[in-house]
């Protein structure tokens, strides 16, 4: 049987202390606020009872990524693929105007999947629905939420629409995710409000060394968080551009904070195994599933890879399920032009 | 006593902190098996069936017979514990709101209806105190995520709680089901509730 990686549990303190640290960072700045002195960056103080349902608090915002663990978001592009993606057992779709492969090879401006087509995945699928935004674009964001789709990815596969800044995540009900390549990316992502986190990798590239890459590199750099003195630790929060609160959790954690999902480049069972070995929590699997030759049969096998990943019989049988030749063709990154590399983007 | 957890997906490690918690308040001596196969299931003294997305899980756990065995053993007097999922699954009949789809293989030895995604979408999941008597006065924090709903009980089936007119929490004889997250709260009350119930 293989051990994980790396040890990734979310339980040491509990969700709960994970929330309320949250919730903590943001008192100060509450009471400032209410004296008249601080703009507030963070999310909204909860009263101690709630008597009427109170929506769009952390602990759901939170709490929704937590039970997509262990399983496989698949990306689509119209309620057919979306059918194909719940019937093989996804936890979740993803709606896109084009597959990120697609996207590369179209060039131009990629955005936001128009409002039918996600409403007609929507209509077909009950699992949860998720689409792309472009990073900074707080009114695709906004559509995105009015409508009802329930995780909101503020990609770089799309083109930015802000080169410089990204989405002040607090201010909206529905949790986001965003890619990172390394553990400063991520928590300054989280410092804006993300409630889940997947590695960059390189999108639609069906090539998973990126994704692996920047796995490891979380792990170095959390690794080595956890044997820095207090004031190198505070040092690392500097160069980073993150409150140095969230780099001491990361260090007690020994993980990110929220749930954290590889993806970029994995085509096929083995890859999903691989991820989940390197300690991601769950995967994203992009144009894997939908530019191979044998989508439902593909689909499930990643699903029963990812979830049985430390099974070897089970990951055989997976694998077994699908041929190397219907695998996407894949792209050797590099091969790609610096500039056609989607992961620098939004950093 | 020897817990197992339906560890294909979701909030696993979850449940698995608040009962060795729970445990530990008790002063009861557990052992937690994560159970992905029939072999897993072996001697166990309960089963929790957590959150995730009930057509992924119920899906796997069939692949491997595991929802056959689970039946098997929840008809005997094995005693269950589902949230939201792991409701749906223990429920008899499950009904999507929205698109009216009938959901196949769920263990469904729960005399109850159940309405998935009752609430609506992510933005309609919510927070609040509900009131469970058996667990004391104090309230108890509920935590909707994309929650269904009971809409219908059997005779044999008793609610804990309710919110507006729908039940969401219930009782048959040793097997229990809410439709929000004990796990992701700090009170471990639900499942001490749950413990006790397995040690009698």
């Amino acid at each position: 049987m293989l051990k994980k990686f790396w040890r990734t549990d979310l339980v040491d303190v509990g969700f709960d202390t994970i929330v309320n640290f949250f919730y903590r960072l943001a008192e100060v700045a509450d009471v400032l606020k209410s004296e008249g002195l601080y703009f507030n960056y963070g999310p909204e103080t909860l009263p101690d009872r709630i008597e009427i349902p109170l929506k769009g608090t952390l602990r759901v915002k939170y709490g929704f990524p937590i039970f997509q663990k262990g399983g496989v978001c698949m990306d689509v592009t119209n309620a057919e693929q979306a059918s194909i993606a719940e019937d093989a057992g996804a936890v979740s779709v993803m709606v896109l105007d084009k597959l990120p492969y697609d996207v590369r090879r179209a060039g131009g401006v990629a955005r936001m999947a128009s409002v039918t087509k996600i409403k007609e995945v929507m209509d077909v699928v009950t699992i949860p629905v998720m689409a792309k935004v472009r990073i900074g674009h707080y009114m695709e964001a906004l559509i995105l939420q009015e409508i009802g789709v329930d995780m909101i990815d503020e990609s770089e596969v799309l083109t930015p629409a802000d080169e410089e800044r990204h989405i002040n995540k607090w201010m909206f009900k529905v949790p986001f995710v965003n890619g990172a390549r390394d553990l400063g990316e991520a928590l300054r992502r989280i410092y804006e409000g993300a409630a889940m986190i997947r590695t960059k990798g390189e999108a639609g590239t069906g090539n998973v060394a990126e994704a692996v890459k920047h796995l490891r590199s979380m792990y170095r750099d959390v690794m080595s968080l956890t044997m820095m003195p207090p004031e190198d630790r505070l040092k690392k929060a500097r160069e980073w551009g993150v409150p140095p609160e969230l780099v001491d959790l990361v260090a007690r954690l020994k993980r990110l904070p929220v749930v954290n999902f590889a993806a970029g480049g994995i085509a096929t069972p083995a890859d999903a195994a691989l991820m989940m070995w390197l300690g991601a929590d769950g995967v994203f699997v992009g144009s894997g599933i939908f530019k191979s030759q044998d989508p439902p049969v593909r689909a499930e096998a990643i699903v029963l890879a990812t979830s049985m990943w430390n099974d070897p019989e089970s990951v055989v049988e997976a694998q077994s399920m699908i041929s190397e030749e219907k695998s996407m063709m894949g792209i050797d990154i590099r091969k790609l032009k610096p500039e056609e590399l989607l992961q620098v983007r939004g950093v | 006593m020897k817990i197992g957890i339906l560890a294909y997906q979701g909030g696993v490690f979850e449940h698995r902190y608040m009962v060795e918690r729970a445990c530990e308040e008790l002063g009861y001596d557990c052992d937690i098996v994560l159970v992905t196969k029939v072999h897993h299931l072996k001697d166990v003294d309960a089963i929790i069936l957590p959150g995730g997305e009930s057509t992924t899980i119920s899906k796997l756990a069939k692949r491997f017979g595991v929802l056959d065995e689970l039946r098997k053993l929840a008809m005997n007097g094995i005693p269950t514990f589902g949230t939201c999922a792991g409701a749906i699954l223990l429920a008899k009949h499950v009904i999507d709101r929205v698109t009216g789809k009938v959901l196949r293989n769920p263990v469904g030895i729960m005399d109850m209806d159940i309405v998935r995604n009752y609430y609506g979408r992510q933005r309609e999941s919510f927070e609040v105190d509900l009131a469970i008597p058996i667990l004391g006065n104090k309230p108890f924090r509920g935590v909707f995520i994309r929650a269904p709903a009971i809409t219908r009980i059997g005779p044999h089936v008793t609610s804990l709680a309710m919110l507006n007119d729908v039940h969401v929490a219930v009782q048959q004889g040793p097997h229990l089901a809410t439709t929000f997250h004990p796990e992701l709260t700090n009170d471990t009350r639900f499942h001490k509730y749950f413990l006790k119930i397995v040690k009698h």
